[in-house]
């Protein structure tokens, strides 16, 4: 890389002056590309986040202007009728509830298998690579599964189907976050507890898993924060209900598809009421992302 | 109080058996729990590309293997090709990653080599906030913001400039609609960007101290230390991030839906409409009644996805495996 030991072969006049020329000017254009380098990568920083500044201020303008009490306290009602996101938000706040505990323990046991039992056995690392491939796998295929199992041969849509289909997204962010958090707690407290006289799953579930409790809760925010959003899966599920429906049983209302089937409509008070979903499912899905990073946080 | 443990301890020994079995039985019970659980995701795995497959099935009887590459889509008569959503999910998200990356790098450069220590939370926090963000707001705000200025201005003076010249200007005209395949690749681009950033960043992190320090003592400039020391140190971990960001770009669904026009054909310009496989069955699934083609077809169309995002996402674990035992 040093320029001032290469003396250039090609050069007809060797010389000290000329060297010290040749040398400046490739510092220069060095000092220049490195320069050109940091000025782009500064500005694709920006950028990204001006894309993040942008939605959020898209958001404000168009959803804040539409927060008003009616929106949580009326059901979603034809255009011009003064209708609100009851049902959606309490139909999203249900599914999104049971799918995390479905998921969370299943999630838990799989993280738990793979830190603590698996070891580098050929069928852990088959299970880390599945669950790793289904963390990353396109939720409307988790979707169109859960149509074929639950939908279709159960004669209709519901919002069970649409729990399950979030739960199955819910199990490899937990698995991931269980895993990473079993792993790093030292083996001496393994080890002190075995010495102890503990049987294994006592180590685990009394010692292992208090010790790593925050980062357990972190991936279920985690988890949380992704499957509130969620909309593909829930297309081919719980399908969206426009009336007030409690039913489990039945098509069941979701903030996500709401906000779908408003935002393409052509009335301007269904496409504001969609603005302020989507501005309340940001907030709440971003908070619960920046709360996972605290727990953690906080713990270290 | 020795003489009497010694003794103790050897005649415990031959009965440690019997007080493991009855701790054992717990043991074996939470064993069996955490095991059943492992199985039960590749039995999830397993179901996920047998029920595509099963519900395909129809479709890939019907029209043979001529299904992946007959662009035809004719719900009247009955007709159904993968080949224009196939075209449109691979132009996309290849052209989304060509968006993508180097913004890409230039976040990963910035975060671990030239912010300032108190920068590099905050800004790696908001970049990896933008990957929080709900699928379904991409759409929205691709729908509203973005598309009217790629309508108004982008696509205009793209067509002005870059569409008159030969070859490649064929891409790059028509109609300024602001949605079509290009529009949904940069919501694309956008939304694999943290994705593939915090990837980089997080491997760029982990080339040793002392080789960046070796040659920034040799008078290197960051750029050169980049390029020489931490990208040839990190290729492969770069290419799995890239995949692994391929992997989203291919399966993503609602943002692509609002912006990428809905058409099943193939338009030679960029910014003619299109589909994506995610897309054509988010947007055709409602008007598909159980038991039909269509449905079947869609059904095919979502296990060519996995098939094609399995690869993808196989092929970005391997990649990455060497930083994943790191």
């Amino acid at each position: 890389m040093s320029a001032t030991t290469s003396p250039m072969p090609n050069s007809s006049v060797p010389g000290r002056a000329k060297d010290r020329a040749t040398s400046e000017a490739l510092g220069r254009r060095r000092a220049r590309a490195d320069a050109i380098v940091r000025v782009l990568c500064t500005a694709a920083t920006i950028l990204g986040l001006l894309f993040l500044a942008s939605i959020l201020l898209t958001l404000i303008i168009r959803g804040a202007g539409g927060i008003s009490l009616s929106v949580f306290t009326n059901v979603t009602r034809p255009p011009g009728s003064h209708g609100g996101l009851l049902n959606p938000i309490i139909g999203s706040i249900i599914q999104v509830f049971l799918a995390t505990i479905v998921g969370t323990p299943i999630g838990m046991l799989v993280g738990t298998y793979l830190a603590e039992y698996a070891g580098e056995s050929r069928f852990g690392q088959v299970v880390r690579f599945v669950s790793d491939v289904l963390l990353s796998a396109p939720s409307i295929l988790i979707g169109l599964f859960v149509y074929q199992i639950l939908v279709l041969p159960f004669g209709g849509f519901s919002g069970w189907a649409g729990i399950v289909a979030l739960a199955i997204i819910v199990i490899p962010v937990v698995v991931r976050t269980t895993e990473d958090m079993l792993r790093l707690l030292p083996n001496t407290l393994r080890e002190a507890v075995i010495g102890l006289g503990a049987p294994k799953w006592k180590m685990i579930v009394l010692v292992c898993w208090r010790a790593a409790v925050s980062g357990i809760i972190t991936g279920v925010l985690l988890a949380v924060a992704r499957v509130a959003g969620e909309t593909a899966p829930l297309l081919f599920t719980s399908l969206g209900n426009l009336n007030w429906s409690l039913n489990l049983s039945q098509p069941m209302s979701s903030l996500p598809i709401t906000i779908y089937s408003y935002a393409g409509s052509p009335y301007e008070d269904w496409i504001t009421l969609a603005w302020t979903g989507a501005l309340i499912i940001t907030l709440g899905v971003l908070g619960l992302n920046i709360a996972a990073r605290s727990v953690l946080r906080a713990r270290r | 109080m020795a003489q009497v443990a010694v003794p103790e301890t050897l005649e415990a020994a031959p009965a440690r058996p019997t007080t493991r079995k009855g701790s054992g039985t717990g043991d074996t019970i939470f064993a069996f729990l955490c095991r059943a659980a492992a199985a039960l995701v590749l039995v999830l795995l397993g179901a996920i590309i047998v029920e595509l497959f099963l519900g395909g099935l129809p479709a890939f009887k019907a029209f043979g293997a001529a299904f992946v590459t007959s662009t035809e889509w004719d719900p009247v008569q009955e007709i159904y090709g993968a080949g224009v959503p196939i075209y449109g999910t691979i132009l996309t998200a290849i052209l989304a990653l060509l968006l993508a990356v180097p913004v890409a790098f230039g976040i990963a450069f910035f975060l671990t080599e030239m912010a300032p220590d108190w920068m590099r939370g905050p800004v790696g926090t908001a970049i990896e906030l933008l990957a929080a963000v709900p699928s379904i707001i991409f759409g929205m705000w691709g729908f509203f913001v973005i598309v009217p200025v790629m309508a108004g201005t982008i696509q205009p003076a793209i067509i002005d400039t870059i569409g008159e010249l030969p070859l490649i200007g064929s891409l790059f005209q028509g109609p300024p609609f602001g949605t079509g395949l290009f529009t949904a690749a940069l919501i694309l681009a956008i939304m694999v960007l943290p994705f593939i950033a915090a990837t980089m960043r997080d491997v760029f992190l982990q080339v040793p101290g002392v080789y960046k320090e070796s040659a920034y003592g040799l008078g290197s400039t960051r750029w050169e230390v980049m390029r020489k020391v931490v990208l040839p140190y990190t290729r492969i971990s770069v290419v799995g991030g890239i995949m692994l960001g391929l992997g989203r770009a291919l399966g993503e669904t609602m943002a692509v839906t609002f912006v990428i026009g809905n058409a099943n054909r193939i338009t030679p310009s960029l910014f003619g409409p299109g589909n994506t496989i995610a897309s054509i069955v988010a947007l055709e699934f409602g008007e598909s009644g159980a038991g039909s083609l269509k449905l079947s077809s869609l059904l095919a169309l979502g296990f060519l996805l996995f098939v094609i995002s399995f690869a993808v996402l196989a092929l970005s674990r391997w990649l990455l495996r060497s930083r994943l035992k790191g």
